[in-house]
């Protein structure tokens, strides 16, 4: 069954290639619809296959490669194509497939009658065929055919709507600004990548972790080296400064802000960072940098998403906060808990976004909050299955988003101390606010829209399931991850799972003091309260009192517009790093350098020599007689000479 | 020294199938340029045969297969000699596989003077075929000029509005480099007479008296030499013939003069340059270099801010160029390898895309981009293929642009001559320009609702036009996920000459 | 026997007055007659030098130059008789077309 793990890889491919060339032709939605989906749903199959096969075999043997050809030899650069099946590839696989599937199925609904629906789905079918590279991937150049690949696929589907404004420009203008973005990060990446192979002549990871626990490295190498790497995953999970691309992502259809946006590509950087634990454990530095910057982005985005009105919007900035909060996670030393929130987040993300689709649906493409109201009579499926995602991600027990938040919180109290614990906790109770001011504008109170031109309805079928199943999974999702204070020793499933991937990077890890179990079951209950407090908060304030955040926004004006622009930063970037390139290319290199300077050196060299010949040829007056008494003249000039020298 | 007749082949197909054109009465033009393609055609499938015979598996930068020599000037020790190795094979088969799709390209394009304009392309082919296979220098240098004169009068004939100053501009950069480069040729010349007690221009007798040079005179020679190839690449700053040329070329002229006249340059730094100055080609890498990389990043940034599709094209050139001087000069097989694969890529992916523009071109006859707008929908797909071939462009892993700019820069940073990692971290930031600009273009082009009414009226691409970007495509993707099929045509002459010439100035790899 | 100086001195003469007619006259037809006699006055040095020396080479190089001269005055007059029919005139003064 292992070896069929190109399968998973290479099915996507075949999906995207049927529905790519022969989509036109064929037409019926069904038809690519199911072959779009299918070919996610049986890769997935084979995944759980996989998984299953993993879990008879004791631990210390759930490390497979699997390789296919030769890609690119030059010398002993060697670097086949080949897949690595480990607890944690597969894992991934399993909820990039498994989301992946159900986000599929749930685009048949939603993007029925769209004229470019068989692009859609090739589309969907290429993401997951880059992004099953990326996760498989047995060495650093296919993990980065992958994060390219996703990367290529993020920018055609926020172009989807390709003639569409977005926001005061349009959709193609996001599309290039989130390949542009990652491409700084994936330049980050590049430089990382040649450190290595100049570090250990070899880019395959097995080889480059096995010298890396052999030590007699030194850090300054290991620092620069996960910088870089760092930078790459700043680009791809839209971490600071790299994030401005994410909330423009949002100008692509829902489905795929919830598969790429949310779920799988954005976490493409903290599975990186997992994926070369061992190098971060050897720069503590660094481990350091990622913390902060994972918490800063964390805080941050939360900010910003507690003034926004565009529904997508907040998810996007929830998205950029929770991201951060998974590097917070892989900064502190917790990288199982990291992965178990990629996981957790990965459901009740995609929940959430799914449900925000099927309200947008059902309310004619509307996506300002301050336009909804009272939405739960109306279409009570999503009303539910929002109101669970809410839940999950604002960390309430026994939700999803408790544990694996709750862990991370946790290990950054215990490895990094007390004032990182704070701003986390700070940043969860930021979540449950604007989560619930989301969902109160959105599903209760009085409707706010035009009754008589809208006429909000259920999503069909096709559209519900998807969300039941997924809101089934936020419920349950966390349960494989209890921590050990409730399950006892070795109770956290998901721990034991990943435990022989992140092995070398834990005893790599400094021990930090035993903590005992009252502390963590009072913080736990202070992160509780603080979030169920801050729900109850924004219920009062959003339903029965709306006039205290009005006269709030009065009070503080500067501090509202800063937050509700963002704090100015795509500006800032504008003025500062985009326009100054584009002023001086066009002015400076092209116009003055390149024509003036170089071109104009060329041409007056040229001109030079025209005008000289110009002055001489006026000596060939035309007139044959003229020359023969030059001739005659020479030639007397010659004879006298002669003569002289005889 | 085993002789094959098969290369002359080679350069008399279509010399041959040139001056039997003359017969044809200019009226029929259609039979013109069914038997130019035919001739093209031939001398694909005869560099195919050369390709099937050939043995990837000689090390050497000095040894050659099929080689054929006739001597020519007895006096002075000139001969007819040809023969190929993997650098050379490589190059002649891009040029055998982009010439035939460049015809075909032309079915509509070309109206005036098609037999004229057939005749000359296939000298064309000749003396670019040419150039890759002499291995006499003298004979060499009359392939290099005389390549000059059919692109002149195409670029001249059949041009845009300021043809004439394109054209002139094109042949007089070219040719004043070219003149220092006869003068060390000759300069070389006399002086093997001083070991081996005649007059030559034999490559290969010079490849052994000529690294025992002292450095200065190396310097000179070297510099007489790079001078030249530097203004073909074009290195930057001698680059500004490009645009030029480019914008008023016609297609095809564009296709060739991307495709393959710029790849003279390289393969003159690798064939030339390299192996008879080692010692000044090491000394002088890191000057060069670092007009390779302000190429890159320069050619890059103006592109970016370029209105005439064209230009931009032809200034992502100076960019992708750099990135293969940069390779050579690297001085590491992964480098080499790279910058050798990277020529094959630049071939493909900016002879496509300067097809891709001259399709539209015939139907609107504007290349400006500002007077496109929203015509996915209209051409989708044109658009798809403007897409891959863009993505190639940038250099997206799984197509072809990716090897070979990653190979480079992974060359660049272990060069063991280029002592400074900047000269590759800077380079690799080339990538994110790159993906801004045609990004950018793309989107200008293709998205956005449709900007003009007769845009509406465009129709997509026709069956011929199709073939031709497929087969383009085709190996885009091939060498993206299999490159190992042409990487190993040219491995063991890379580590060959890389070893060598690192051996030669002393320097120890590990 | 006449000695040598005197066909020396009448060629001198002839070639001195041929080049004067050159260079003084205008009328084409009166330059190219001019032209003619320069050319016999080297072919008369170079029978004169044959006969002295009892070599006939010169003798021969004056066939040549006979055979040459009465080409180029086929080809002379006629464009002479051609810029006539451009021009209206032989006046060389006249024609300086091929200047700069």
């Amino acid at each position: 069954m292992i070896d069929l793990i190109y399968l998973t890889v290479l099915l996507p491919l075949i999906g995207f290639a049927i529905n790519g060339l022969l989509g036109p032709k064929i037409k019926n939605e069904k038809v690519i619809g199911v072959i779009g989906s299918g070919a996610v749903g049986i890769s997935f199959l084979i995944s759980l296959g996989i998984f299953f096969e993993l879990l008879g075999k004791p631990a210390a043997e759930r490390h497979f490669i699997v390789n296919l050809f030769q890609w690119i030899k030059v010398d002993y650069l060697n670097i086949p194509i080949g897949y690595q099946v480990d607890p944690l590839s597969i894992l991934m696989a399993l909820v990039v497939t498994g989301v992946g599937f159900v986000i599929h199925v749930y685009s048949i609904g939603y993007m029925h009658g769209d004229k470019g629906f068989w692009r859609f789905f090739a589309y969907l079918n290429l993401f997951i065929f880059a992004m099953m590279n990326l996760i498989l991937a047995d060495n650093f150049v296919l993990l980065f055919l992958g994060w390219e690949g996703v990367g290529l696929c993020s920018y055609l589907l926020i172009g989807f709507w390709y003639d569409r404004k977005f926001e005061n420009s349009t959709t193609a203008d996001a599309a290039k600004k989130a390949f542009v973005v990652n491409r700084i990060g994936d330049f980050g990446f590049l430089i990382g990548m040649f450190i290595i192979y100049l570090t250990f002549n070899s880019l395959r990871f097995e080889e480059v972790f096995a010298q890396v626990k052999l030590g007699g490295i030194p850090e300054s190498t290991f620092n620069m080296i996960a910088l870089f790497l760092f930078i790459g995953a700043t680009g791809k999970s839209a971490q600071i400064p790299l994030y401005v691309w994410l909330p423009d992502a949002m100008a692509g259809p829902t489905p795929v802000s919830a598969l790429i946006h949310a779920a799988t590509m954005v976490t493409a950087g903290v599975y990186m960072v997992a994926r070369t634990s061992v190098i971060y454990a050897s720069a503590p530095t660094i481990m350091m940098v990622v913390a902060v910057v994972g918490l800063l982005t964390a805080i941050f985005a939360a900010s910003i998403g507690l003034v926004q009105n565009d529904i997508k919007k907040v998810l996007a900035y929830s998205t950029v906060s929770q991201l951060g909060y998974m590097f917070l996670a892989m900064g502190v030393g917790a990288f199982t808990a990291g992965i178990f929130h990629v996981m957790t987040h990965a459901f009740f993300k995609a929940l959430l976004f799914l449900a925000a689709g099927s309200v947008i649906h059902g309310m004619h493409e509307e996506q300002n909050i301050q336009k909804y109201g009272g939405l739960k009579k109306y279409m009570p499926v999503t009303y539910l299955t929002f109101l669970t995602g809410a839940i999950a991600i604002s960390g309430i027990p026994p939700f999803s988003g408790f544990f694996s938040k709750d862990e991370i919180l946790w290990y950054s109290y215990a490895n990094a101390g007390f004032a990182f614990w704070l701003v986390g906790a700070i940043t969860a109770m930021l979540t449950a606010f604007y989560m619930f001011r989301l969902y109160s504008l959105t599903f209760e109170g009085e409707g706010r829209f035009d009754h008589h031109h809208v006429h909000p309805h259920e999503s069909p079928k096709v559209m519900t399931v998807p969300l039941i199943v997924l809101a089934i999974l936020s419920v349950i999702g966390g349960f494989i991850g209890i921590p050990e204070i409730f399950s006892g020793s070795g109770g956290n499933q998901i721990k034991n799972w990943l435990d022989p991937v992140f092995k070398p990077a834990n005893s790599l890890l400094a021990k930090h003091g035993a903590h005992s179990h009252f502390e963590e079951i009072l913080l736990m209950a202070v992160s509780v309260a603080a979030a169920a407090g801050a729900i109850y908060f924004a219920r009062f304030v959003y339903l029965k009192r709306k006039d205290i955040a009005e006269s709030a926004s009065l009070k503080f004006p500067g501090l509202y517009r800063l937050l509700f622009n963002k704090y100015l930063i795509d500006e800032a970037y504008d003025k500062a790093i985009i326009s100054p390139i584009v002023k001086v290319s066009d002015g400076f290199l092209w116009k003055f350098t390149d024509v003036k300077i170089i071109d104009g050196l060329v041409n007056k060299t040229a001109s030079l020599i025209e005008s000289f010949a110009s002055q001489i040829r006026k000596m060939q007056t035309g007139v044959a007689q003229f020359y023969a008494v030059i001739m005659v003249l020479g030639i007397v000039i010659a004879f006298f000479w002669i003569m002289a020298s005889l | 020294m085993e002789t094959s007749t098969i290369l002359n082949y080679l350069l008399f197909v279509p010399l041959a199938g040139a001056l039997l054109l003359m017969v044809f009465p200019s009226a029929n033009k259609n039979a013109i340029r069914y038997f130019g393609l035919f001739t093209s055609l031939v001398t694909f499938i005869i560099s195919l045969l050369v390709y099937y015979s050939f043995d990837s598996g000689v090390y050497g930068f000095d040894k050659f297969q099929f080689e054929f020599k006739y001597s020519w000037i007895s006096d002075l020790s000139i001969s007819y000699y040809v023969g190929v190795d993997g650098l050379s094979l490589i190059l002649v088969l891009l040029t055998t596989f982009l010439t035939p799709l460049t015809l075909l390209s032309t079915w509509n394009s070309i109206q005036i003077k098609v037999k004229e304009f057939t005749f000359f392309m296939l000298v064309l082919e000749m003396g670019m075929i040419g150039v890759f296979i002499s291995l006499d220098l003298f004979l060499f240098y009359v392939f290099w000029e005389a390549m000059l004169i059919p692109m002149y009068f195409i670029i001249g004939i059949w041009g845009g509005e300021r043809r004439i100053y394109a054209s002139v501009k094109f042949f007089i950069y070219t040719m004043f480099g070219s003149l220092l480069m006869l003068v060390a040729i000759i300069w070389l010349a006399v002086y093997a007479s001083s070991s081996t007690g005649y007059f030559t221009t034999n490559l290969l007798e010079l490849y052994k008296v000529s690294p025992a040079l002292g450095l200065d005179i190396q310097t000179y020679l070297f510099f007489a030499f790079a001078l030249s190839f530097a203004i073909k690449v074009p290195l930057f700053p001698l680059h500004t013939w490009l645009p030029d040329a480019h914008v008023e070329a016609p297609t095809a002229g564009s296709v060739i003069l991307a495709g393959v006249l710029l790849k003279m340059g390289t393969y003159g730094l690798v064939r030339f340059c390299l192996p008879l100055f080692p010692q000044a080609s090491v000394e002088y890498a890191g000057w060069i270099s670092l007009l390779a990389v302000i190429g890159v990043i320069y050619g890059a940034l103006v592109a970016m801010v370029q209105k005439d599709m064209k230009k931009l094209v032809a200034y992502s050139s100076v960019s992708h160029l750099g990135f293969v001087v940069l390779g050579i000069f690297a001085f590491t097989p992964e480098g080499m390898q790279g910058a050798i694969i990277q020529m094959i890529n630049h071939g493909l992916s900016t002879g496509a895309l300067f097809l891709l523009v001259g399709f539209i071109y015939e139907r609107t006859h504007t290349r400006q981009i500002a007077d496109y707008g929203g015509i996915a929908a209209v051409v989708p797909v044109y658009s798809a293929v403007m897409l891959i071939v863009a993505l190639s462009s940038i250099g997206l892993p799984g197509l072809n642009g990716f090897i070979g700019e990653f190979l480079i820069l992974i060359g660049a940073f272990k060069s063991p001559v280029l002592s400074n990692w900047m000269y590759a971290i800077v380079a690799a930031s080339g990538v994110i320009f790159a993906a801004v600009y045609l990004l950018w273009m793309y989107q200008r082009i293709f998205f956005g609702p449709v900007k003009k009414l007769e845009l509406r009226g465009l129709t997509d691409m026709n069956g011929k036009e199709l073939f031709i970007m497929v087969t383009l495509i085709i190996f885009i993707v091939w060498i993206g996920v299999y490159p190992t099929t042409f990487l190993q045509m040219t491995d063991k002459y890379s580590s060959a000459l890389v070893n060598s010439i690192l051996s030669v100035n002393g320097i120890i790899i590990r | 026997m006449i000695p040598i100086e005197h066909y020396l001195f009448l060629s001198s003469f002839m070639f001195v007055t041929g080049v004067v007619g050159v260079i003084t006259r205008r009328n084409a037809i009166v330059v190219f007659m001019s032209i003619e006699l320069m050319l016999n006055s080297a072919n008369l040095v170079f029978v004169t030098f044959s006969s002295y020396l009892g070599n006939v080479t010169g003798q021969l190089v004056v066939f040549f130059v006979m055979a040459v001269a009465a080409a180029e005055a086929a080809v002379g007059l006629a464009i002479i008789i051609a810029i006539f029919r451009n021009k209206l005139t032989v006046n060389l003064d006249e024609i300086n077309i091929l200047k700069w």
